[in-house]
């Protein structure tokens, strides 16, 4: 599978991201740079975490005019995987490529630690393959991260099983007290409708090496993996 | 013909502003605890070349809609006059 990483100015993710996927996983990577529009070809594009164009206005929505953001779109309105972690899922939900924006932390602080993920679409390929008892240790590193979307959109995420994961405690109990950011439904992130973008906060590029003794993150790419044929 | 718009951009009124909130509370640090409900939003000003002022409010409209504000989170209204 062919992995396009967009850098912009201002990604700070992106040479985790390439390096799990091209060492760890073993995929071919073409990195992409922001002014330009070619895709190269790719079979999934991934938007790495960062403070694009230095989160000017708002997280994500200078980065979601830029050139390379116009092949992306077409990309995914044509059923074009488009992954995107953290300033990524930012980008994505600036560009409604995705349901939902996100907020200011409630705790008003960046919010840089381990915390604890259940996976919990069935039919998103980016979860799909997670036991969904199964916890997932993964670090998140944001400010702004509270997920939000209004009651009937929320409502239309679950109907649609578009969720694909929700902050946890280290049992599994899903709660207030285990929310981070106070995101709505401890939502950590969501798919499009047609499930072929899926955004999230946490970070699994940075939970996939085992030097770092935490591998739970590769489950992630290993799920993407699992279900894609190219 | 050279427009002036004075943009306001808030967070949406049924959504938790931290920020807002962080200056609320510093309000009574300051001795002035009968302050309340601080919300902190954007104000952002622009230039525009325009034939009319109608055509102005109407490119300031959309540049609200597709960038200076996420309508999913914000609020914005504004004001334009010949600058």
């Amino acid at each position: 599978m062919k992995f396009g990483v967009v850098i912009f100015p201002g990604s700070n993710c992106d040479q985790d991201m390439i390096y799990v996927l091209q060492t760890i996983m073993k995929q071919k990577v073409e990195v992409l740079w922001h002014k330009d529009r070619d895709l190269k070809n790719c079979d999934m594009i991934v938007l790495p975490g960062g403070f694009s164009y230095g989160d000017y206005l708002r997280s994500g929505a200078i980065a979601r005019f830029s050139p390379i953001m116009e092949s992306v779109i077409a990309f995914a309105a044509k059923g074009g995987y488009v992954f995107g972690v953290c300033n990524g899922f930012q980008i994505l939900c600036e560009a409604n490529l995705v349901p939902g924006a996100l907020l200011a932390n409630i705790p008003k602080k960046f919010i840089g630690k381990n915390v604890y993920v259940k996976s919990q679409s069935s039919s998103a390929i980016i979860s799909s393959s997670i036991n969904k008892t199964q916890v997932l240790k993964i670090p998140i590193a944001h400010g702004e991260g509270r997920f939000y979307t209004d009651s009937d959109t929320l409502k239309s995420l679950y109907d649609n099983d578009q969720i694909l994961f929700k902050y946890c405690d280290e049992k599994g109990n899903i709660n207030a007290a285990s929310n981070p950011n106070g995101a709505l439904d401890n939502i950590a992130g969501v798919c499009n409708k047609q499930k072929n973008v899926f955004g999230m906060m946490p970070h699994p590029e940075r939970a996939s090496d085992s030097e770092l003794f935490n591998t739970d993150g590769k489950l992630i790419f290993e799920s993407l993996l699992n279900s894609v044929v190219v | 013909m050279k427009y002036k718009a004075e943009i306001n951009v808030m967070p949406l009124k049924e959504l938790l502003d931290p920020q807002g909130k962080a200056v609320t509370s510093s309000m009574t640090n300051l001795g002035l605890p009968t302050i309340q409900n601080v919300r902190v939003g954007k104000h952002i000003s622009l230039e525009v070349e325009a034939d009319s002022k109608e055509k102005a409010n109407e490119m300031v409209e959309q540049a609200c809609k597709k960038l200076l504000a996420n309508l999913i989170m914000e609020s914005y209204e504004f004001e334009v006059n010949p600058s």
